[in-house]
């Protein structure tokens, strides 16, 4: 059984690092390698070998009303995949950028953490033991987020972890109201229980868990830490925050809670519909007047996540694939565009547009890798966020849903002006730059060209044939509802 | 129904102390305050009338305890605010240091 | 420089004899953790509080001197991973992750409940020198205007 190993790996990874490392950061950068490697190995077998299967794990031997019982679907292992991509990747661009910063073994201590906490958060099928790992993604996020030991990130930190508590309280109370309406706290049990109770009780656990994973989400009404934590924190961790923690902790969440849990009752589709629409239009409206390249990235996200949250709210399995396919998109270029704004930064020393040039001659790879990203997110066919958008699109006309559609359509435009503009000041300017402060090595570009690369390849997930393999059974898991409780509880009765 | 509106109303005073407080001390202060909250709500849906602490110890009946489950996720939730509240203080702290002040008003580096 | 020097002889003193109490009295709260109220969690907040005493009669530099501030770190990290130690054991002995693979004991008796009292005491190790580490680094920053 491989599905304790995804949270035993990093976490182990994480106390021995603090251990063994001394004042150098050498064996800090080999520990979490290895670990961060084995876990990209093991999610990817994972993904390719199981495909509509799902697999329970009873921690601690005790069996389903009793224990915290560990759960891998298809949805599961997609996330998964998706995380550990991400995080192979930052933790290759981080380990010249934080010796940039710093020579110091915490940072990967901590980000070892924080992938413990994403991953416990995606596999586990207990509510409580979300929440619990939720934190120890948070906290960690908190700490990476001041790293640069700089004013700017101490006030965006403390901005981030006063909402990110009030978001976990919340989400807590949603905890404890399902607890006493269900007895359970284990996902399927609840999913089995609670159509039979008081149809009221669903409507406050869904809007406190609204409230609070839409929180951690960045969801519109929810946005306003956001922007300051991901511009702030250093430009890997930016990536790790914006590409995949708000994607862990808000819309996995959100789907497995909403779908599996809830059956997708047609009010909180409604509210997903209306919030999407609403985050992809002011988020893209307040990142075109941005100049600082981080900040403008960081109100992307918001409206990006406004198409997964549109996708969502659809409901049906063509929306629900446009959000997946864009989620996993979405972490690889944004990710991408959030390394190519630190390379920048470290490069010349600044984030702001105007103080840019161009920087073909400079920084080559950085320039070259941006294009494509700039042209994935805005929805530039081959590129990756093309297809994602059209199958959301379509899925909206096919609904009934017109003018939804619309806006993502107007969103998308918008999305390319506000990009021509980074290409057009950042990268393509008039004034050549041909010097600069530090250099750019080839762990940075490497990780610039993976993600390069796979913007290009992912957009062959959508090709009849590969399609069957990747997405549908994940786009199965989430639209066939509840029935996640025999999956989960009849694989338990095998056991 | 007069408890859970009294804890409705804590979680209130703390969501309020968040919101509107201009000190950081202030503002850790009310996040604690949420979390009792949460917490007190937890224990109030373990609450049976009539029903003993959940310790087995000789001589106690199971049959007469109340819920133990809460009780094990409020101590949980405590340790995780036990962390959340050092953080903010570090955090609380560093920014003292940077800005030589507890004042958000006056803390303002970052724009929107 | 008041920092440094502690508070008066009475505290002191008080604090010579009262710390070592202090410390029985979370190692008792530690070990009796599957029998009664308290275990890894409680007593390791009282063996933090203990040492803190420490820290607030005498002074930041004495304790210093005293407790290894380095080992205590090492401590608290090795704790956490001996905690997952015992867990992995738990898959290769047990079957599951830190599923139970040494004798239950009898009920009520000191040595019993399988690996939760090792666990308690790891559990307690680790929450102790944390908490007193968070204490001691936040204590050592700069709250004062203008100093």
């Amino acid at each position: 059984m491989i599905l304790p190993y995804y949270i035993i790996i990093p976490l182990l990874a994480a106390f021995l690092i603090s251990l063994i490392a001394g004042k150098k950061d050498n064996w800090a950068v080999i520990l979490s390698v290895i670990a961060v490697s084995a876990l990209l190995i093991l999610s990817l077998f994972s993904f390719i070998s199981m495909k509509e299967e799902t697999i329970t794990y009873s921690m601690s031997a005790w069996s389903i009303p009793y224990g915290i019982v560990l759960v891998q679907d298809a949805l599961t292992s997609f996330i998964l995949v998706m995380v550990s991509i991400i995080s192979f990747t930052s933790l290759i661009f981080s380990i010249q950028y934080i010796r940039h910063l710093s020579m110091d073994w915490k940072y990967y201590s901590l980000f070892m953490l924080l992938v413990t906490g994403m991953n416990g958060v995606i596999i586990t099928g207990d509510f409580f033991n979300l929440y619990v790992f939720m934190e120890i993604a948070l906290f960690s996020a908190f700490a990476l987020v001041a790293y640069g030991s700089k004013a700017e990130e101490f006030e965006a930190a403390f901005k981030y972890a006063v909402m990110g508590s009030v978001s976990s309280f919340l989400i807590l109370a949603g905890i404890a109201v399902t607890y006493s309406a269900t007895s359970t706290l284990t996902m399927a049990k609840v999913a089995e229980v609670l159509p039979a109770v008081d149809k009221k009780v669903i409507f406050w656990i869904g809007g406190l868990f609204i409230a609070g994973f839409g929180l951690k989400a960045a969801a519109m009404p929810f946005h306003a830490w956001l922007p300051d934590a991901h511009s702030s924190a250093p430009a890997p961790i930016s990536s790790m925050l914006s590409g995949v923690l708000i994607k862990a902790l808000g819309i996995y969440v959100m789907l497995r809670i909403f779908y599996n849990v809830f059956n997708a009752p047609e009010v909180f589709m409604k509210i997903f519909l209306v919030l999407g629409t609403i985050s992809i239009i002011v988020g893209v409206f307040l990142a075109i007047g941005q100049w600082d390249m981080k900040r403008l990235l960081a109100y992307h996200s918001i409206s990006q996540i406004g198409y997964i949250l549109l996708g969502m709210g659809i409901a049906t399995p063509l929306g629900i694939l446009g959000a997946i396919f864009h989620l996993f998109n979405h972490a690889i270029f944004k990710s991408l565009l959030f390394y190519n704004a630190g390379s920048v930064e470290m490069a010349l020393g600044t984030r702001d547009l105007r103080k840019m040039g161009n920087l073909m001659k400079l920084l080559p790879t950085t320039s070259q890798t941006s294009l494509i990203a700039s042209l994935s997110i805005s929805g530039i066919p081959p590129f990756n966020g093309f297809f994602s958008k059209l199958i959301i699109i379509i899925a909206a006309l096919q609904a009934g849903l017109p003018w939804y559609a619309v806006f993502a359509i107007i969103g998308s435009l918008l999305t390319l002006a506000s990009f021509m503009k980074v290409q057009r000041y950042g990268f393509k300017g008039e004034t050549v730059i041909d010097s600069s402060e530090n250099k750019i090595g080839w762990r940075m570009n490497s990780a610039m060209i993976t993600l390069a690369v796979l913007c290009i390849l992912t957009s062959l997930m959508v090709v009849p044939g590969i399609k069957e393999v990747t997405l549908d059974p994940v786009v199965k898991v989430i639209a066939d509802k509840t029935e996640y409780i025999q999956l989960v509880l009849g694989g338990m009765n095998g056991n | 129904m007069i408890v859970y509106l009294l804890c409705f109303v804590l979680l209130l005073v703390g969501l309020y102390g968040v919101l509107t407080k201009r000190d950081l001390i202030k503002i850790i202060l009310s996040i604690g305050i949420l979390g009792y909250a949460v917490n007190l709500l937890l224990i109030l849906f373990a609450y049976r009338k009539g029903s003993i602490y959940p310790i087995l110890a000789k001589g106690k009946e199971v049959s007469q305890m109340v819920d133990p489950l809460p009780q094990a996720l409020v101590l949980t939730s405590i340790v995780i605010e036990l962390g959340t509240t050092a953080m903010l203080v570090a955090l609380a702290i560093k920014l003292f240091e940077k800005y030589e002040t507890f004042d958000i008003t006056q803390i303002r580096r970052l724009k929107g | 420089m008041r920092q440094n020097d502690g508070m008066t002889l009475i505290v002191k003193t008080v604090t010579r004899i009262s710390v070592w109490m202090i410390l029985l009295y979370g190692i008792y709260i530690i070990f009796h953790g599957h029998l009664s109220p308290g275990g890894g969690f409680a007593g390791g907040v009282i063996i933090a509080l203990a040492f803190l005493n420490v820290m607030l009669a005498y002074g930041r530099k004495f304790t210093s001197d005293w407790l290894n501030i380095g080992f205590l770190h090492d401590l608290e990290s090795a704790s956490a991973t001996l905690f997952l130690v015992i867990g992995i054991l738990g898959i290769s002995i047990g079957g599951a992750f830190l599923a139970n693979f040494i004798t239950k004991g009898e009920l009520f008796a000191l040595l019993s409940a399988g690996t939760i009292l090792p666990l308690n005491i790891i559990i307690g190790i680790k929450v102790g020198m944390s908490l007193f580490l968070v204490a001691w680094v936040l204590a050592g920053s700069k709250t004062v205007k203008g100093e």
